[in-house]
């Protein structure tokens, strides 16, 4: 018998890696998060096909042009998709069942992703109107987390035709 | 084979650390600036490749991201390597030879500044019994410069090679480092990885490049003098560092004779160690009547998976002014140049 024969085969090795990075958000998603300290959400419009972009990325991916015009969009808008999440996680913060959805702001031409809450899960629909509930000033940073979540306003659901183009 | 040329070239200036830009506030006005450069409209460009590493960013998909600048609306034909724009090229050329397409746009971006880039190339190394031991990049690099002394070169050949290069790079507004140096005082300098000092490895750079080709009569329609691909090949050495004689590049040679890459005036050489320019000079077989890295090349400016684009874009650039009529551009990929590109350029 060769040796090829009698070594036991290794079947996995211990590699363990480690690297760190920056993240370079970019001009215009660093005045769109320096922003959200303030209580506003900014926008962009694209020049060329009038679109509204929040947050913002300095592009409009349809046209591959910078969107320079900044414009303000309201916290407010509409769900257009929703999610309701029933499974575990490791580093899960919220107590399932919860909900995330795509919410069109008002003024906006994109869904905005964050959480639903003061309502329960099995209530959140599609066109449900929401509103951003905001932490507090002095805990706000430049991050999405300055809108803790959104809430229902208990206004009448949006028309499915003014949001169909987002769905 | 069909005529396809390098019609329109652009690279961002090279930087230390773009920190103030995302890659898709980079790549917007150099795609932008080719795009314009080749007269060909946006929406008219028939395929879309780029070229990125998604190890540079620490993120997955970064390249998808990417092509927010490009404008994929209504959709279009492209793709992606994770590889130097270099290998990008490539494909462009192949997907323009079936004969359907006229004009590509190839894009590469990279940015050094992100992670620690001499431990993330660690990541391209043999997974299993190399990579564990962590040699970062200019150690590997080291080792190669070290087999290539003892096969009989002298260090002062590389600093020659640094002074040179970094000089060259005074005349190019895109290069990073440029300076004024004596190579003898270079040799007084105390090492960064014996045998390597600081001289003879690239600086850490941020960057992007885009290049536009077109085939035949759109070619001649918007450029005045293209340069005419006349040769194109890529070929890979194993991955094991040991089972290589790191003292040569078989596998430039054989991409230099399968591009026809004789009878240059120019040539652009991805050679981001010192050590690494008379090793491809060799394989190349080139005269000391070729003019080698007017840019200042890697060594001057180095952004990850864009340098490689970049001497193809200077070489053909220098058919385009109508100041060479031949030139050759060298994409390197992998350790201690382990895969090698040769594209050879002409006017017509
Ligand atoms: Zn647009």
């Amino acid at each position: 018998m060769s040796d090829t024969d009698t070594v036991e085969p290794v079947r996995s090795i211990r590699a363990p890696a480690r690297l760190e990075y920056r993240f370079t958000a970019g001009a215009a998603q660093s005045r769109f998060l320096r922003h959200l300290v303030e209580g506003k959400i900014l926008a962009q419009r694209c020049p060329q096909c009038g679109k509204v972009y929040v947050s913002p990325r300095g592009a409009c991916a349809a046209d591959g042009v910078a969107t320079r015009e900044e414009v303000e969009v309201a916290d407010r808008g509409t769900v257009t998709t929703f999610c309701v999440v029933n499974v575990k996680f490791a580093q899960q913060v919220l107590t399932i069942p919860y909900v995330s959805a795509t919410i069109l702001l008002d003024g906006a031409d994109i869904g905005l992703m964050h959480l639903i809450q003061e309502v329960e899960a099995d209530q959140v629909h599609m066109g449900m109107r929401v509103e951003a509930v905001w932490s507090p000033p002095e805990e706000r940073g430049p991050t999405l987390e300055s809108i803790r979540y959104f809430r229902p306003t208990g206004e009448p659901d949006a028309a499915y035709e003014s949001y169909r183009e987002y769905v | 084979m069909r005529d396809v040329a390098v019609v329109s070239f652009a690279q961002l200036p090279n930087v230390r650390s773009e920190d103030k830009r995302n890659e898709v506030e980079m790549l917007m006005p150099v795609i932008s600036e080719a795009i314009e450069g080749s007269g060909i409209p946006r929406k008219e460009i028939g395929f879309t490749v780029s070229g990125s590493c998604d190890y540079l960013v620490g993120a997955p998909f970064s390249f998808v991201t990417g092509l927010d600048a490009v404008g994929a609306w209504p959709p279009i034909q492209e793709s992606h390597v994770e590889m130097d724009g270099a290998w990008a090229l490539y494909e462009a050329w192949v997907r323009l030879q079936h004969g359907d397409l006229d004009s590509a746009l190839v894009y590469s971006f990279g940015k050094s500044s992100l992670g620690p880039l001499r431990d993330i190339m660690v990541l391209q190394l043999d997974p299993y019994c190399v990579a564990p031991l962590w040699p970062d990049s200019i150690s590997v690099a080291a080792l190669q410069a070290r087999a290539w002394l003892e096969s009989g070169h002298e260090e002062s050949e590389m600093a020659e090679v640094a002074a040179r290069s970094r000089r060259d790079a005074k005349a190019n507004p895109m290069a990073q480092l440029s300076e004024e140096r004596d190579p003898a005082t270079l040799l007084e300098e105390p090492y960064l990885v014996s045998p390597l000092r600081r001289h003879d490895c690239p600086p850490l750079s941020d960057g992007a490049a885009a290049m536009i080709l077109a085939a035949g009569d759109l070619a001649r329609e918007v450029c005045e003098r293209p340069a005419w691909i006349s040769g194109l090949d890529h070929r890979i050495e194993a991955h094991g560092l040991g089972v290589r004689d790191l003292t040569t590049s078989p596998s430039t040679a054989l991409a230099g004779r399968h591009a026809g890459g004789t009878d240059v005036e120019v040539a652009e050489l991805h050679a981001p160690f010192t050590h690494q320019e008379p090793i491809l000079r060799e394989a190349l077989e080139l005269g000391p009547q070729v003019t080698v890295n007017p840019s200042g090349g890697a060594l001057a400016a180095n952004a990850m998976m864009v340098a490689g684009l970049t001497r193809i874009g200077e070489a053909a650039r220098r058919i385009i002014d109508g100041s060479a009529t031949r030139s050759l551009g060298h994409a390197t990929s992998g350790p201690c140049l382990q895969q090698n590109l040769v594209c050879v350029m002409e006017a017509r």
